[in-house]
């Protein structure tokens, strides 16, 4: 493989113009630098900083051997006489090398040099930087903000968006339980032991979503949280004083007082039965739009979607083959935790922030 | 048993004197003689610790010889050894390389070994009490030697920990190594996340300071919420549910954050959680050596050569 060496196109140049741009519209919105450092230089908060650094650089070392691992699967699928012969990975490897090696020297020293790295690593950090230590505990003083630690930031964070039950109890046992059932409901063969996104397209990028919207919400919850619980933008001041007019309202309310609900009459959607009958709708309705945008996903051909002649759903004949594997419960399985967490966590999300709507369904027993 | 070599010798020198009666040496020869073949048996003795591997002190301990010429002493290395037995005797060659698999899963075991470790020092400082809890943290960071060290130590660990379990999913799955023969293990990995989280947190608790009192009173008023056995849950109500009987008040051993919380989040990090997270660890590393060994890097596949679904 020849080196390829500032070979910029100008793909790469506009992406990286418009990375720079955002960089450069986040500083200068900075307007406490002191505040910005207060948060981040927090013992406490050191890792969530450090994650900004590691999941980047992970992800990249993935992606990289993923592309590798790509070329060489295009390479021989287009070549079977290749296929035949080559020993089918991306690590080189020449006739007469032993294709196992000795645990004893080779893997065991590699982990006793990694733990002598760990051990100085911890040395360095636990000697430069003081585990927090507050005042005593006291029932009588609230600590304002009152945070969780940082890997529980994500579900504090969701009590803004959804009721304390959905928050704390259903959405940690839909994800728990999401994680595991993840191995069955994946139906796909290939891509086991190997670095691949052309095999694993869809696999891959759920689960990504899902990991992304985690540190989102951590990263939220870290830095722009405030006093209250309220939107302070990084490098904002937090205002202590602060209060924010709560003008939330529920979704059924929304549409009955508006124009249309006015001149169409939608007035019995505020009573108890309209309310919760409109509101059983909406939910069920999101769950069969949100069925319909997983399946389009998951077997649409992005490559051959276009707006002139209309073509939206292409089908991908590969991810076509493999939903053809995939068993109707595994199928029903997986719509159901994609919808009711990685689809219903960023939908809320942004009916309650962009649209300031409070809730959808309300009952005389649970709101959603 | 010190004063019994000079005893023996002496014992034997009468013995030899009064073999020797009729030899015309003198008693000063005879001693003489006998030292200098007890010299020279002992300077012979000592040469054969020159190599330390061939005593039977060191052949009891470790049963293969550490010749690194012949390849069976590197398998019986592995496999005789209880603490590396987990490996097997060889491994793919390529698996050694550190970007398939990052390291992660060896690092979180390391770093709960490390957490064990500083853990029991640190639980000879502590009181699981409402009257020495911080006082004892106090003395810890101010007065036992190295105490702030330790404390710090156990504590990156702790966060470092729960980045490497997130670090160690993330690569399994990109990998594709969960999937079969390895769906079972994944799941007993999911609840090692969940144990490392929930040690993490009961451990938030144990210094009695202001930041882990409100982290954990905003941590267990979501329990007040949990639908059916929360007091203010859906249908907590309905089912008698009150903030002194619910699950809240069976985490905090009352119904609010106080003593009794205190120790049982005391006893659930340091014995509770730990003991059941050892049994699924034990599983983990089990299985990963049952299933296979670990996944790759493994040959792709092609998508031409997928068989098709068997129809039952």
């Amino acid at each position: 493989m020849a080196k390829r060496r500032f070979n910029f196109s100008k793909r790469k140049l506009i992406v990286l113009a418009v990375l720079g741009a955002v960089v450069v519209l986040v500083v200068l919105q900075v307007e406490d630098w002191h505040q910005l450092w207060k948060i981040s230089s927090a013992p406490d908060n050191v890792p969530i900083v450090a994650m900004l650094f590691l999941v980047p650089f992970f992800t990249w070392m993935g992606i990289r051997q993923s592309l590798a691992n790509d070329r060489l699967i295009r390479e021989l699928e287009q070549d079977p006489k290749l296929a035949k012969t080559h020993h089918r990975k991306a690590e080189p490897w020449r006739p007469g090398w032993a294709r196992e090696l000795h645990v004893w020297p080779y893997l065991v020293r590699i982990e006793f040099l990694v733990a002598v790295i760990v051990t100085v690593i911890l040395f360095v950090w636990s000697i430069t930087l003081n585990a927090p230590l507050e005042e005593p505990a006291n029932p009588n003083l609230t600590m304002n903000p009152s945070k969780a630690p940082w890997y529980f930031l994500g579900l504090q964070e969701m009590l803004v968006y959804f009721d304390p039950w959905i928050a704390g109890v259903v959405m940690p046992s839909l994800i728990m339980v999401g994680l595991m059932v993840f191995p069955y409901v994946d139906s796909n063969p290939l891509g086991n032991g190997y670095y691949t996104l052309r095999q694993r397209r869809f696999a891959v990028g759920m689960f990504a979503v899902g990991f992304l919207q985690w540190i989102l919400l951590i990263v939220i919850g870290t830095f722009i949280r405030g006093p209250g619980w309220i939107w302070f933008w990084p490098g904002q001041t937090w205002d202590h004083n602060a209060v924010v007019f709560d003008k939330n309202i529920d979704l059924h309310d929304l549409i009955a007082t508006s124009w249309i609900g006015k001149t169409l009459h939608l007035g019995f959607l505020q009573s108890n039965l309209g309310k919760w009958i409109f509101g059983a709708l909406v939910v069920g309705g999101f769950y069969i739009v949100g069925a319909l945008f997983f399946h389009w996903l998951m077997t649409v051909d992005f490559k051959r979607i276009s707006l002139r002649p209309l073509r939206l759903f292409p089908r991908d004949p590969f991810e076509q083959k493999l939903l053809e594997r995939t068993s109707i419960l595994q199928y029903v399985t997986f719509q159901f935790f994609a919808i009711s967490v990685l689809l219903a966590m960023p939908v809320k999300l942004i009916l309650r922030l962009a649209l300031t709507i409070k809730y959808v369904w309300v009952t005389p027993w649970f709101n959603i | 048993m010190e004063p019994e070599r000079p005893d023996q010798g002496e014992h034997k020198e009468t013995k030899q004197l009064a073999v020797g009666e009729t030899a015309s040496s003198s008693l000063v020869e005879r001693v003489r003689d006998s030292g200098l073949a007890l010299k020279e048996r002992a300077v012979e003795e000592a040469k054969t610790y020159k190599d330390p591997q061939n005593t039977q002190l060191w052949k009891s301990i470790f049963r293969v010889s550490h010749d690194r010429s012949d390849p069976r002493n590197r398998s019986l290395a592995i496999l005789s050894n209880v603490f590396l037995h987990l490996h097997p005797a060889k491994i793919n060659r390529d698996a050694v390389r550190y970007p398939f698999t990052w390291g992660m899963g060896g690092i979180t075991f390391y770093l709960f070994i490390v957490l064990t470790f500083t853990g029991v020092l640190l639980m000879f400082y502590y009181h699981p009490t409402k009257a020495d809890a911080f006082k004892d943290i106090l003395y810890l960071e101010h007065d036992v030697p190295f105490g702030k060290l330790l404390r710090n130590m156990h504590r990156w660990a702790a966060h470092l920990m729960v980045i490497t379990t997130w670090l160690h999913m993330f690569r399994v799955v990109l990998t594709g190594s969960y999937k079969k023969p390895r769906e079972f293990n994944w799941g007993v990995g999911v609840v090692l996340l969940v144990l490392t989280l929930l040690l993490s947190f009961t451990g938030y608790l144990l210094p009695d300071d202001q930041l882990g009192f409100w982290a954990v009173t905003v941590g267990t008023n979501m329990a007040r919420a949990t639908p059916m056995l929360g007091s203010e849950g859906p249908f907590g109500v309905q089912l008698g549910m009150t903030p002194f009987n619910d699950v809240r008040f069976g985490l905090l051993g009352g119904s609010i954050v106080d003593s009794n919380a205190l120790l049982r989040s005391y006893i659930w990090h340091c014995i509770g959680i730990p003991l059941v997270a050892s049994i699924f660890m034990a599983v983990h590393f089990w299985r990963i050596r049952k299933d296979g060994g670990i996944s790759g890097p493994a040959p792709v596949m092609l998508e031409s050569e997928m068989k098709a679904v068997k129809k039952k």
